[in-house]
């Protein structure tokens, strides 16, 4: 029991290692800018910190600075339905309005994203920190300087980083003071600038003094792909996401070792407690999964397949608990590439001669058809393999936290931004009973997508280990 | 409303996926009705290349919304 706890330990460690590295935080959050939406967005604050929305629904043109209680719909969006447009909200000095119309498919990216603080419900607890700029050096501070609002938007700038959308972006220009600043409501925003490709991508901006400043993008290593990338500060904060794999690490980390010690004690006794219901599933990996694809070598991955397997599966079923954060870590990109990584490493540096023959000179096959077709396919298909696993389970989660924020959000679109109560208490009623139900789905996903994204590696793994039939 | 070229990429990825996860299901729950007795086996197959082809209909999902 102690080497799957200790290859446990490892896979964490690399994990946060390289989230922290390449990402911080993996912004499912804004790649709606590339999409169908053209418009010239008037900027808008909002953005979601927990599955826990904030409903403001009712309000009719709100000071955003005051809100402190809200009343928390489930699982899904603060309402912007009904800001029509900045009516009656404060419009600050560089003439940035309120909020835009409510749109379902920006609100659940802004859910799903990860984020330099941790709200749950009202409450929002500040995470530390640590961003490095080259040229600037090291900033190490909690997320709680920023004083965010009830949107994920500081309040307050430290030391030219911003906090916007819950991430913090840093703002390059040197005029820009240092030190802690007072920005006041509404002074960070996000407005679609148009790129070279004749698209539109969102960039933060803060406006203090009466002057706009550009913020840079969030450090990421997605290229772009959901609105970071690499820019000119590198992010290695404990974020959110973060934060929800040391919990679920620590939590697994306490069940095993005390499993591992039941199992001495009770020796040749009837397991008890929790083990009861660990026990049939590690059972059942190993049988199932181990075994039929690893052949006699099982026993020396075991430990690496239960790992990633209970490692899912508890971030997976930490991230459905309504009003708990809303932590998409499976549902982070560079979360599952660390895995994907992981599992190409594991088969690639345990492939023997029997696989790289088959994989760069397949035998009996033309040579000249080896060259042309097969060896470049089969070179391409090591790297697509990880490329799947990587997507698989991220578009999975991904797709099941999006599909329960957007059936919320429909209570806000069909309510037509509060001018509509009727019809938006008749949805809800709708959505409430589809959410149960996507959220029982999403229990089974949980399940299914943990156990196929180890009997993946390891049919990969048995490729590359099997012996030579001829 | 305005639409966008990637959706219906998306869509016929989708569809491409359906068939091929239909066609699994059907021919699996046939195994199971013809040997019941090979249930578990069948079905973690059946999960496995599920899965698989899953992945081809995930990638062109994704490659349609980030190249539309």
């Amino acid at each position: 029991m102690r080497k799957y706890i200790l290859s446990l330990c490892c896979i964490f460690c690399l994990s946060v290692f390289a989230l922290a590295q390449h990402d911080g935080h993996n912004h499912d959050g804004h790649n709606h800018a590339k999409k169908t939406q053209a418009t010239d967005h008037q900027g808008h604050n909002h953005d979601g910190h927990d599955h826990a929305g904030h409903n403001h629904g009712n309000h009719e043109g709100h000071d955003h600075g005051s809100h402190a209680g809200h009343n928390h719909g489930n699982h899904a969006g603060h309402d912007h339905g009904a800001h029509s447009n900045g009516e009656g909200h404060a419009t600050n000095a560089c003439g940035h309005g309120g909020h835009h119309e409510f749109n379902p498919g920006e609100a659940a990216f802004h859910h799903i994203s990860d984020q330099n603080i941790y709200s749950i419900g009202p409450f929002s607890f500040p995470l530390p920190c640590f961003l490095y700029a080259s040229g600037k050096g090291w900033d190490v501070f909690s997320s709680g300087r920023f004083d965010a609002d009830s949107h994920g938007n500081g309040e307050k700038a430290y030391n030219q980083y911003i906090l916007c959308e819950g991430s913090a972006r840093r703002v390059q220009d040197a005029s820009f003071p240092t030190g802690e600043i007072d920005l006041g409501h509404h002074a960070v925003y996000t407005k679609k600038l148009p790129t070279d490709k004749g698209k539109t991508k969102e960039y933060a901006f803060v406006c203090y003094n009466g002057k706009e400043w550009q913020a840079d993008s969030k450090s990421t290593a997605d290229a772009g792909m959901f609105g970071g990338g690499i820019t000119s500060f590198y992010d290695f904060s404990i974020t959110k996401n973060v934060l929800t794999m040391m919990l679920v690490f620590l939590f697994l980390a306490w069940v095993f070792i005390s499993m591992a010690k039941s199992y001495k004690k009770r020796r040749g006794m009837a397991p008890t407690g929790i083990t009861n219901f660990i026990e049939p599933i590690f059972i059942f990996i190993q049988d199932e999964v181990a075994k039929p694809f690893l052949g006699h070598k099982w026993q020396k991955y075991l430990p690496f397949l239960q790992s990633i397997f209970f490692f899912i599966l508890g971030l997976n079923l930490f991230g459905q608990i309504p009003f708990f954060g809303g932590s998409n870590v499976t549902g982070n990109l560079s979360f599952t590439l660390v895995l994907a990584i992981l599992a190409f490493l594991v088969t690639n540096l345990s492939g023997n001669k029997h696989y790289w023959g088959h994989t760069l000179w397949m035998p009996g096959v033309p040579p000249l058809l080896k060259i042309l077709v097969i060896t470049p396919v089969e070179i391409l298909g090591l790297f697509i393999k990880p490329i799947t696993l990587t997507l698989r389970l991220f578009a999975n989660i991904t797709a099941g936290h999006m599909v329960i924020a957007i059936f919320v959000g429909l209570i806000f679109v069909f309510g037509q931004s509060g001018a509509n109560p009727g019809a938006a208490y008749g949805t809800a009623v709708g959505s409430t009973i589809l959410t149960m139900f996507m959220m029982a789905i999403e229990l089974l996903v949980a399940f299914i997508q943990a156990f196929v994204f180890t009997i993946l590696t390891a049919s990969y793994i048995g490729a590359a280990v099997e012996e030579a039939h001829h | 409303m305005t639409g966008n070229i990637a959706a219906i990429g998306a869509a016929l990825a989708v569809i491409g996926a359906g068939i091929g996860i239909g066609n699994i299901g059907g021919k699996a729950m046939e195994a199971i009705a013809r040997q019941p007795e090979a249930v578990g086996e069948i079905r973690s197959n059946m999960i496995l290349m599920a899965a698989l082809i899953e992945g081809a209909a995930l990638i062109a999902i994704i490659l349609s919304f980030f190249g539309g």
